[in-house]
């Protein structure tokens, strides 16, 4: 076993808004190079996490190390040279309505003030290409995209910087089949192309078994028991059929079970 | 059997609630604005924020407050005419129309429709960047919100703002001297002797030093409540709402607070000022 600090750590980490506990007690170290997918049920707070990495949301509790730093204790400066290490794939890709897709794919490089308009132009050709978009969609604008392109552009924006560390918010959520495949392959094609660490949020158990080094299931923190660990499984994808936990098979198998239970309340007329 | 619901908070609670709540905003609010005024001369603004701002702000405004400046003007000749008329002094009007359309209706009226026009679409636009994490990409790219996003708009409003209200000035003061000579049969030649003789330079500033701080109230107010929707198409909703009506109460408040400012500074010094020097 290696004593390699890790990359990303949280310890005790818990998150509230006003009306709801979302995390709690939250334990996780993920080391550099790991491909970990983060799963479980709508709420459970797997998006909340990933902002946390980034520190797009501050911890109510607890603390998030990244590269041995505290995310609180660094200044505004030192925050945002942090997150430039960072690629960050949203749920809806999150593109600039008012920008083309090549402006999209520019903005950080643009922003960094580092590179000229043709270096910039090289490194955005080569990126739409790398995630299989035409030159032709260079001009367009965000709502005259599909789905599986505003993914890719997205993805493209979050690759521009050559981040060290690839964090994909539900990359396949609402997509077909062939283009979730397709969104897999890439996902695999930045690991091989580069030594980054992804961490992926996805309920998909496709995308799990195809993309996932590690596995680390939540559970929603409502129907936790108190004091219990909100982390159900954390291992590899190999060994999630031989868990224990009855939760853990619930998820994966994708099973209502007691569930159909809360929709019985209301007696038919 | 008697169960025990959570218990429905009392009037004192209630009370409570909404001043702790008032508080937050205002604290919030003020760091906000700290911070943005921070950001403004920390970095220059980011390439090709600021045109699309001005053009927003400025071009775009130039219809609806011309039509603005000019209705009031036209307005306020059709309601005296008929009383100054009464006593002899139609000519009068001249004063008494352009240095209420310069110094009070011309920047009021305009900030508050700029109000409507730019502070809700600007809170909308940054409420729907924020629903759609588009702000929260900004941050992962390496600009701060307040520098991309809320800077050229904060310049845009205090700079054009001032500007628009000269044009809706002169638009009031052109509507109004139509109706009084060229309706009512008022003496030009005396209608704007008067005018000359009562509107002075410092009315024109001090409408312009209003419309500054209406402007920067604007885009602060709406900036700040569209970063900080709700999710959801009712939240954008309710931030586009917010912007205008704490646009407007801000406007007609700083509008006493100015006034009295802005007279006591003239009577303290430019009036004492002038006495000086004619003695």
């Amino acid at each position: 076993m290696t004593n390699t600090p890790p990359l990303i750590s949280f310890q005790k980490l818990g998150m509230e808004f006003p009306q709801q506990r979302v995390l709690e007690g939250i334990n996780l170290d993920i080391a550099r190079g790991q491909t970990v997918v983060i799963v479980g049920e709508s709420g459970c707070g797997k998006t909340v996490l990933l902002k946390l990495m980034i520190a797009l949301l501050r911890p109510t509790t607890g603390s998030v190390t990244f590269d041995g730093k505290s995310l609180a204790e660094l200044s505004d400066h030192d925050l945002t040279q942090q997150r430039l290490r960072f690629g960050f794939l949203f749920q809806g890709a999150a593109l600039f309505d008012s920008l083309t897709v090549f402006d999209n794919v520019a903005f950080g490089l643009r922003e960094q003030r580092r590179l000229n308009e043709a270096q910039v132009r090289d490194i955005v050709r080569q990126r739409l290409q790398e995630v299989g978009l035409p030159a032709a969609a260079e001009l367009k604008k965000p709502a005259e995209l599909s789905g599986g392109m505003k993914k890719r552009v997205g993805l493209a924006r979050a690759l521009a910087l050559n981040p060290e560390v690839m964090l994909y918010d539900e990359p396949t959520t609402g997509l077909d089949p062939i283009m979730t495949d397709v969104i897999n392959e890439l996902i695999l094609q930045v690991r091989q192309r580069n030594p980054v660490t992804s961490i992926v949020v996805t309920h998909e158990m496709k995308t799990v078994h195809k993309v996932a080094e590690r596995v680390v299931m939540l559970y929603p923190l409502a129907r936790l028991m108190p004091g219990a660990n909100q982390i159900l499984y954390d291992g590899p994808p190999s060994a999630l059929n031989q868990s224990s936990d009855p939760r853990v098979h619930q998820f994966i198998e994708g099973q209502a079970r007691e569930r159909l239970q809360d929709l019985a309340t209301v007696e038919p007329r | 059997m008697a169960t025990a619901g959570p218990s429905k908070p009392g009037p004192i609670s209630s009370l409570g609630d909404v001043a702790i709540y008032a508080v937050s905003v205002l604290g919030d609010f003020a760091i906000f604005t700290l911070q943005t005024f921070g950001w403004m001369f920390r970095r220059r603004p980011a390439p090709g924020t600021l045109m699309p701002s001005f053009y927003l702000v400025g071009v775009r405004s130039v219809p609806v407050v011309a039509i603005t400046g000019m209705f009031i003007g036209m307005v306020m000749a059709v309601q005296m005419f008929n009383q100054f008329n009464k006593m002899g002094m139609a000519t009068r009007l001249g004063s008494i129309i352009n240095i209420t359309i310069v110094r009070e209706l011309g920047p009021v009226l305009a900030a508050t429709m700029l109000a409507g026009r730019i502070g809700s679409a600007m809170a909308a636009e940054l409420a729907t960047m924020r629903v759609t994490e588009q702000v929260d990409a900004l941050s992962c790219l390496g600009a701060h919100p307040l520098h991309y996003l809320v800077v050229p708009r904060l310049l845009a409003c205090g700079l054009l703002i001032p500007l628009l209200t000269v044009m809706a000035d002169f638009m009031g003061i052109m509507g109004g001297a139509f109706i009084c000579t060229r309706l009512f049969g008022v003496e030009a030649h005396y209608y704007w002797a008067h005018t000359e003789y009562f509107v002075t330079m410092w009315d024109v500033s001090m409408g312009m030093i209003k419309a500054f701080f209406f402007g920067v109230s604007i885009a602060l107010i709406s900036c700040h409540r569209g970063l900080n929707s709700r999710p959801g198409a009712e939240g954008v909703g309710r931030s586009a709402t917010e912007a205008f009506v704490a646009s407007f109460v801000v406007i007609l408040i700083l509008d006493f607070f100015l006034a009295i400012l802005l007279i006591t500074l003239y009577d303290r010094f430019i009036l004492q000022g002038m006495a000086r020097s004619f003695f």
